[in-house]
């Protein structure tokens, strides 16, 4: 066990570095220069001068390679750098908007696990049946609807029916409890519509795989109860593809997070990213990117080692 | 008669037609017996076997006949919680695969103690004990230490042992084992078959042991019944069996057997021809196509089972013609 | 003889598809859609009853009447119309991205699959580096590069696509490429190419098809996404995601009509696209199940 989870945190330093390659690559593709674009609205008023300034001041004369392990130097050392659009630090920006955004994806998250895993195993033991067939529907309903469209009908609905819209500001949930959630439970809701459709479908195809093993039959030729025989034999076999899925979907509530910030006006990381690529921000740009695959490969990792745990038959070798 | 089967029949509803698996068998177990069901993959014996416990898929599989009599009691017409009680306490199987057969997540100790609290209403310290004494009875060392480990950490022959163990640990009258060293290594099978047979002579377990393996059925097996195509087609004591075959297709089967006595160059002697279509059965004798006796009235009657000894059926319009047994030629 | 096997073959195939639509009602119900859409698509200059692009601000923010069936935007432009256009963008962009994403995992997946060895490793890192991001931050990153278009959003959509579509490709074809005949066809000395085409992309056909459709839904959703927040296609073109830009909050008590319908466009599309090559997947290749 141990030596798996060495192996595995030795694997995922060439995939960081190789994010942070690609994205430091990404970023100098850009057609012209940084500076140039940046002030590219601006015309003919902004003179050599000024944008060589600037130039040297972002680093941008050194050569490229230079400039990639000065980065990286400075990440490792917390330095994300400034925003070339605020000109406040980029961790700055992010630590102000991030108790949003984390109390948004841990909601979500809750939400949605709460709803689809019950559901997904009622659709399995009722197979073929009414039940089956609506929890599968809304479920695939789930997997197509945009989420910001589903945030901007809720919106639509709170106004239409109870002529009321979500508060703007984001109080924090110790300051005003009721207040926090009758912002954050509608985008909440609009995001973890997503993310349980995708649990749901694959609880319910798992909890089916396991239903159908040499062992349940087993149980059953031993004479135990059903309700015994699926809570203690099945789900804990079906609940291990689950957790993988829970812990590798998380991109799509993060791609949730991002859209649907847009629509409730939320000041999160979401919007964040949103708007420094309208801003040209590259700086914010770059470190957002960075700072969401860390994030995801990490989940990847914590979700493996989950699984690991949780299987004996990885555990106890 | 612990166990009474009067023509059963098992059929599986498929979309390709009505699959007979089991097509009107009969036969008996009586206290402490050891019979055995043999013959090829798909002549029904597994499904004959699941149709006893009631363990049959539905969909798409259905009893549609027929009468189980066990201990006085019709399986068939009970209801589930009935049988539920019925599955582990009274009658217990052995299946085939112990790789799948055992939950990987949980330890062997919980699956043996299940159903120790389930029927016998056990605790936990007593029920420990008494599986402490089963494993050590099936032969597995350090039972103790074994207790709190999983499967996938005991050896194939380790784990069918388990297996037996789970089967005898409420006590049952019977015992159903379904081809039960099929997966595992030459070696072992012996092992096993000794196991089975010692222990449940010990504890006064009648067995029916379900193979396709001839040799298995000469040494451990009391009475044998042959099925063929979904029905019983021979059955009696072992020893007639074996030295007066009365089916063609048992005489079949006993000569396809390569044996150490027979000179190097003799050539194998299989029976010719398939199995039929279970969705599609030919009219008359099922076997009648890869007769080497075959008259005109096999291909228009099914046979019933005709008396042609002591206790000993066969069904079969020629079986006063076979009058050598395995050994001769006719 | 050969006019024979020609026609018992394509009856065999149109029963075939008789056969699709009576066990898996759901899946043909999302190829009608789909039908219904291309066949939108191509007739759209046939069948919207108004020009996309023209401004009326006279017409401006009608309710949906016998005039606008689904009423007008905040610059005149009738809504159904735009809706009409937009299946263009979508499809367009869809399947572009979809296919090239899809076509280019493939030959990657057997390349890797075939030779293996270093060239199999490198590539599996290079793709595991590229997975590491959700779709949408990739996607909005390469936008943030490229600017706005059509032409942008597809290649943007496309990146994303090729290794979630290599892995797959990749696992069937190495389960092609152990079987014997493969290496009974290299023991013959055929060359690389030849077994490649010959043996394993005839196999790899299905699963390709599977992903295709199973990735059109995403990419459609993506393009809507990515139109929504302002960095995919470009004013004034018909898109849905784009129409929902205009009408997120702003005009949502004075015109609903302008959220809703384009919402809805986008949900029935990817809902079809979505049961759809779920039953062409149960259909063709039942183990290529991840749900």
């Amino acid at each position: 066990m141990r030596q798996y989870l060495l192996k595995r945190i030795l694997l995922m330093i060439p995939t960081l570095l190789g994010v942070a390659a690609l994205i430091f690559l990404l970023m100098r593709v850009v057609p012209g220069d940084l500076v140039e674009l940046k002030h590219a609205g601006e015309g003919s008023s902004v003179s050599a001068e000024t944008l060589q300034k600037e130039r040297e001041l972002l680093g941008l004369d050194k050569p490229l390679w230079y400039q990639f392990g000065a980065w990286i130097w400075d990440i490792a050392r917390g330095d994300f750098g400034v925003s070339m659009w605020t000109g406040r630090p980029v961790l700055y920006e992010i630590s102000i908007r991030f108790q949003l955004s984390l109390q948004l994806a841990i909601m979500a998250a809750f939400l949605a696990v709460l709803l689809a895993i019950p559901l997904g195993t009622v659709a399995a033991l009722k197979q073929d049946t009414w039940v089956d067939y609506v929890i599968r529907v809304f479920s695939i309903a789930g997997l197509a609807t945009p989420s910001f469209w589903l945030g901007i009908i809720v919106i639509l609905g709170l106004l239409i029916l109870f002529g009321w819209l979500p508060p703007m500001e984001f109080t924090p949930f110790w300051e005003n409890p009721a207040a926090n959630m009758a912002q954050l439970i509608w985008p909440t809701l609009a995001i973890s519509y997503r993310y349980s459709a995708m649990i749901m479908r694959m609880t319910r195809s798992s909890v089916l795989e396991v239903l159908r093993e040499d062992y349940i039959r087993t149980a059953r030729a031993k004479g135990l109860r059903e309700r015994l025989i699926l809570i203690r034999h099945a789900l804990k076999n079906a609940m291990l593809p689950v957790i993988s899925v829970i812990g590798l979907e998380l991109a799509f509530l993060i791609g949730g997070m991002v859209v649907t910030e847009q629509v409730f006006n939320l000041n999160g990381l979401g919007r964040l990213l949103v708007q420094s690529i309208e801003q040209r921000d590259y700086t914010m740009t770059q470190s957002l990117v960075l700072l969401t695959a860390i994030f995801f490969i990490l989940m990847n990792f914590v979700t493996d080692l989950l699984f690991a745990w949780l299987d004996p038959r990885v555990r106890f070798k | 008669m612990l166990l009474e089967v009067r023509n059963l029949k098992t059929q599986f509803f498929t979309p390709e037609g009505v699959v007979r698996a089991v097509d009107g068998i009969s036969f008996d177990v009586g206290e402490g017996e050891t019979v055995a069901l043999v013959g090829e993959s798909g002549c029904g014996k597994s499904v004959s076997a699941l149709s006893i416990m009631r363990l049959i898929p539905d969909p798409p599989g259905r009893i549609v006949g027929g009468q189980i009599t066990f201990r006085g009691q019709d399986l068939c017409q009970v209801d589930m919680e009935t049988m539920r009680r019925i599955r582990g306490k009274e009658i217990a199987m052995v299946f085939q695969e112990p790789m799948t057969s055992l939950n990987p997540v949980l330890t062997i100790g919980l699956q043996l103690t299940e159903a120790l609290e389930m029927h016998l209403n056990m605790r936990a310290m007593e029920a420990q004990k008494r599986c402490l004494e089963f494993l050590r009875l099936v032969g597995i060392p350090d039972p103790q230490r074994r207790l709190s480990q999983y499967p996938h950490q005991f050896s194939g022959g380790m784990r069918q042992r388990v297996m037996i163990a789970m089967a005898l640990i409420c006590e049952p009258r019977l015992i159903l084992a379904d081809e039960p060293t099929t997966a595992l290594d030459v070696t072992i099978q012996a092992q096993i078959l000794e196991l089975l047979k010692n222990t449940c002579r010990r504890l006064h377990v009648a067995i029916i042991i379900i193979t396709h393996n001839l040799g298995v059925v000469a040494r451990y097996a009391d009475r044998v019944n042959v099925m063929y195509a979904g029905k019983i087609i021979e059955s009696g004591f072992s020893r007639d069996i074996y030295g007066t075959p009365k089916h063609p297709y048992t005489l079949g089967l006993l000569r396809s057997v390569p044996r150490l006595d027979q000179p190097r160059k003799a050539k194998l002697d299989p029976i010719e021809g398939q199995p039929p279509d279970l969705a599609d059965l030919p009219p008359g004798c099922s076997f009648g196509v890869r007769c080497k006796y075959a008259e005109e009235k096999c291909a228009q009657e099914v046979p019933s089972l005709r008396e042609v000894g002591e206790r000993h059926w066969s069904a079969c319009w020629v079986a006063d013609r076979l009058n050598k047994g395995a050994r001769g030629k006719p | 003889m050969a006019s024979q096997t020609r026609s018992s073959f394509s009856s065999g195939k149109f029963r075939r598809v008789i056969r699709f639509c009576r066990q898996r009602p759901l899946g043909a119900i999302g190829g009608l859609i789909l039908l219904i859409m291309v066949f939108t698509a191509l007739t759209a200059d046939w069948i919207a009853p108004y020009e996309p692009l023209v401004n009326d601000y006279k017409a401006m923010l009608s309710r949906p009447s016998m005039h606008h069936l689904m009423g007008t935007d905040a610059h005149g432009r009738d809504v159904l119309s735009r809706i009409i256009y937009g299946s263009r963008t979508a499809l367009l962009v869809g399947f572009s991205s979809s296919f090239c994403g899809t076509m280019l995992g493939v030959i990657i997946g057997v390349i890797c699959a075939y030779f293996g060895g270093k060239i199999d490793v490198i590539v599996q890192r290079f793709m595991e580096i590229l997975l590491s991001f959700p779709l949408i931050v990739m996607a909005l990153a390469m936008m943030a590069v490229l600017g706005t278009g059509i032409l942008n959003v597809i290649v943007a959509i496309t990146i994303p696509m090729i290794p979630r579509s290599a892995q797959v490709i990749r696992s069937c074809a190495l389960s092609i490429r152990n079987t014997p005949y493969v290496d009974a066809a290299r023991a013959c000395g055929f060359g690389h190419i030849r077994i490649m085409f010959r043996h394993i992309l005839p196999n790899v056909v299905a699963p390709f098809l599977i992903l295709v459709t199973a990735y059109l839904g995403g990419a459609i959703l993506t393009e809507a996404s990515l139109s929504f927040l302002g960095v995919g296609v470009a004013e004034p073109t018909p898109a849905w995601g784009l129409m929902l830009k205009g009408a997120a909050v702003t005009f949502a008590e004075t015109a609903p009509w302008m959220a809703i319908f384009p919402g809805l466009a986008i949900s029935a599309a990817v809902f079809a696209f979505n049961i759809f090559g779920d039953s062409l997947r149960d259909e063709l290749d039942p183990k290529l199940r991840t749900s």
